[in-house]
């Protein structure tokens, strides 16, 4: 006998829960328990008082599954509203992206050249390294991090992705 | 600006405004000072357990039966880890219950100090909510958050972990109004528009059939009444999940029995051959439904249900309705008699089920020589039926024969672990459950494995002088395993003899019961009788036929239309993929 597993689509979510001590657990738990994805996933408070976090989960499922996933995180206590913003509609997703090179000589004058075209910013130098700050969809992230593998890269850190819906409503 | 109480003082100033009557526990270090402000108080009586899983069961017994919910005060590490397989059968059986755990010092927490878990990690995923309470202030809007949680929408357990030292702090207390809830807004009446969807399907079905399920018992017993006037306007037939037995009388000429893995022949043909189907507070669970790409195919399917997560989870339906179920039922009989509707003439559907119930598929070979098991339960229930008796049930082939030869008339009165399948769960249920009802008989049908996982309950039941009654179907094997593996395994028995069992009268008259066998056929209506004549707890052994099969039975992994009727057809093995399917 042999698992095939079910063809998936990725959807962002965005969720706003009350900002208390265990939600994250709560949300990430609830996704390992059932066995759903998480792609990517970032939480910050949102609020003045601090009272109430965003949450924006990246996941992937067949679409039974993304329905499930938002029901599933609807009826957690804490949560005031799950919103599918893949299927809302337009919508922008952003990540940063700090990249760290080392090198010297063409290398070195490469990863600037290539960092100027990808809009990415020098946040730290040395005469051996940079460390180079760049936003954007995630598939810009990825695709500059590839470059820089062949100019020296050492390592990344990323946000993991934010996203928000066009125009002037909130969702 | 009212007078400062401690911790423990406010939890039980909180648990009396509630109108709790009964906590079932067990004390320890990290609850004493609670234990203490119980023992200076007369308001809330405490039952003393001999286990903490047993007090999560009894809470459950009590709730299932009065409708109230189930409170359980445990220590902080053991105590609430043993609270935690209770807790999980609650969950999953939707039973309202609020678990208050003691946990150490809030200073202390994260050092592994002496008697320390995470419980409010541990119980994340098996509670519907959980809190840490660190400030005695915010103790008393906890507990009545925390019962409103447990008690409103689908209900569910819900854990309060208190610090020792939080129960010692002082703070003041005030009973706060109508809880209104900033994100917790559970739908209790369905949209309007759905509801006359449905009512138009219904009226144009020629073969309906309603499959109802636990959410009726918990909507209350207002719930089944209307079901039965929705069954009686339509003329459809009905049939129940496990968790459902009750809500619709067995004695109605209506009533199809139990469907699913266990259930009756007609109840899943016509599951399989309905045009439409209405589920009312059932969950399309994998015991229900088999297959599921066989699955009633050829139905419409409408789904009540008043957690939306449960809607499109496993079968997609046609139309989702979310609210409580009692109230759905409601503005449907209200809407059916307004639009004028008569019932459909389903006569032709009544036929066909005819020939399907002539099967007698619940019939089971007999030859005297010893107790069938499914002859023991119809005897037990033709002995005790005019007493409205409360069942509970162990888990494994005594719960499915109980559930398929018992006759349930009225909600409220089956007790039984249905989607945690919790072993040890019957006797202290059915102590919860003479707590909650101190004048009914209650029985707990058990198996002679079962039984043993909390059996130290029975200590319980004789402080308090509680006459439950527990009738042992005793086959010397874990029954329902050692079924599977003929069916699934050429009869390997791997250790589902049941070795070395106690003398169970002897260990009866040990605790102060009172403890009686039956060993053959004539003795049974006898020693029946006996047993609910005899005052006080009772015991009783009876030795039935050691290798019977429940039967009929959906093989896993099979479609309702390929059920096991005859004994002869259970051994064998079987694909890979069907072992898999559990």
């Amino acid at each position: 006998m042999h698992i095939h597993p079910a063809p998936a689509e990725r959807h962002t979510l965005s969720v706003t829960v009350d900002n208390e001590a265990g939600i994250l657990a709560r949300i990430a738990g609830m996704f390992s328990a059932r066995g759903y994805n998480i792609e990517s996933l970032t939480v910050a408070d949102v609020t003045a008082d601090e009272s109430i976090s965003r949450i924006t989960i990246v996941t992937s499922g067949a679409q039974a599954n993304i329905d499930q996933i938002i029901a599933q995180l609807d009826r957690l206590v804490p949560v005031h509203k799950v919103a599918d913003l893949t299927a809302l509609g337009p919508h922008v997703e952003r990540e940063l992206a700090l990249v760290k090179v080392a090198g010297v000589g063409d290398h070195r004058i490469e990863a600037l050249r290539l960092a100027d075209v990808y809009r990415a910013r020098v946040v730290d130098a040395t005469t051996g390294s940079f460390v180079f700050e760049v936003t954007g969809a995630s598939e810009k992230v990825d695709t500059f991090v590839g470059l820089m593998r062949e100019v020296g890269l050492v390592e990344v850190a990323r946000t993991g992705v934010a996203a928000i819906a066009r125009g002037r409503e909130a969702v | 600006m009212p007078q400062e109480l401690s911790g423990a003082d406010i939890l039980v100033q909180a648990l009396c405004d509630l109108g709790v009557d009964h906590v079932f526990g067990y004390p320890g270090g990290a609850v004493l000072p609670i234990y203490d402000a119980l023992f200076r108080q007369n308001r809330i009586k405490h039952i003393l357990v001999r286990h903490e899983q047993a007090a999560t069961h009894a809470a459950e017994g009590y709730a299932r039966s009065t409708g109230k919910p189930g409170v359980v005060l445990v220590t902080s590490g053991p105590g609430a880890t043993n609270a935690v397989t209770g807790i999980t059968d609650a969950l999953l059986d939707s039973i309202p219950m609020v678990v208050i755990t003691g946990q150490v010092a809030t200073h202390l927490i994260g050092t592994d100090a002496f008697q320390e878990a995470d419980t409010i990690g541990i119980t994340r995923h098996c509670t519907k909510h959980n809190y840490l309470v660190k400030d005695p202030a915010q103790l008393g809007a906890v507990v009545h958050e925390a019962f409103h949680i447990a008690t409103s929408g689908r209900p569910g357990p819900v854990v309060i972990d208190i610090p020792k030292d939080v129960q010692v702090a002082t703070a003041a207390y005030r009973a706060p109004g109508t809880i209104r809830h900033k994100t917790y807004r559970p739908q209790v009446k369905p949209e309007q528009g759905l509801v006359e969807a449905a009512v138009e399907m219904l009226a144009a079905a020629e073969r309906p059939i309603l499959y109802t399920g636990g959410g009726v018992i918990n909507s209350g017993p207002c719930a089944s009444m209307l079901l039965h006037e929705l069954a009686r306007a339509t003329g459809a037939p009905v049939t129940s999940t496990l968790m459902g037995l009750g809500a619709f009388p067995a004695s109605s000429g209506q009533w199809l029995g139990m469907l699913g893995m266990h259930g009756t022949y007609e109840a899943n043909m016509a599951m399989h051959d309905a045009d439409l189907m209405v589920c009312l507070g059932a969950r399309f669970d994998d015991r229900v439904t088999g297959r599921l790409d066989a699955f009633s195919p050829r139905s419409k399917k409408i789904h009540v249900d008043i957690d939306r997560s449960s809607i499109n989870k496993t079968v997609r339906v046609d139309l989702g309705i979310v609210g409580d179920v009692g109230r759905t039922l409601e503005d449907m009989v209200r809407i059916w008699k307004a639009r004028g509707h008569q019932k459909n003439d389903l006569s032709a559907w009544w036929r066909r089920i005819a020939e399907w119930r002539a099967k007698d598929c619940l019939d089971f070979p007999e030859d005297g020589g010893e107790i069938m098991p499914q002859r023991a339960i119809r005897a037990l229930y033709e002995a005790s039926k005019a007493r409205k008796p409360i069942v509970t049930t162990e888990v494994g082939q005594h719960q499915m024969w109980a559930a398929q030869h018992f006759g349930f008339e009225r909600p409220n009165r089956w007790l039984t672990s249905g989607g945690l399948g919790t072993m040890g769960y019957g006797l202290p249920a059915a102590i919860g459950a003479q707590i909650g009802n101190p004048r009914a008989l209650v029985i707990d049908i058990a198996g002679e494995a079962s039984i043993q996982m909390n059996i130290q309950e029975l200590a319980t039941a004789t402080q308090y002088r509680l006459p439950v009654k527990v009738f042992i179907l005793n086959n010397e094997y874990m029954g329902m395993v050692r079924q599977w593996q003929d069916l699934t395994y050429d009869g390997r028995h791997a250790e589902s003899y049941s070795a070395a069992l106690p003398d169970f009268v002897r260990l009866a008259e040990a605790y102060g019961w009172t403890g009686l066998r039956i060993e053959r056929p004539d003795e049974l209506d006898g020693g029946i009788a006996t047993m609910l004549d005899t005052p006080g707890p009772v015991l009783v052994d009876c030795r039935v036929a050691k290798l019977a099969n429940c039967l009929p039975m959906i093989p896993s992994g099979a479609a309702h239309t390929e059920m096991i009727l005859q004994a002869d057809q259970v051994s064998g093995t079987m694909a890979d993929e069907a072992k898999a399917l559990v």
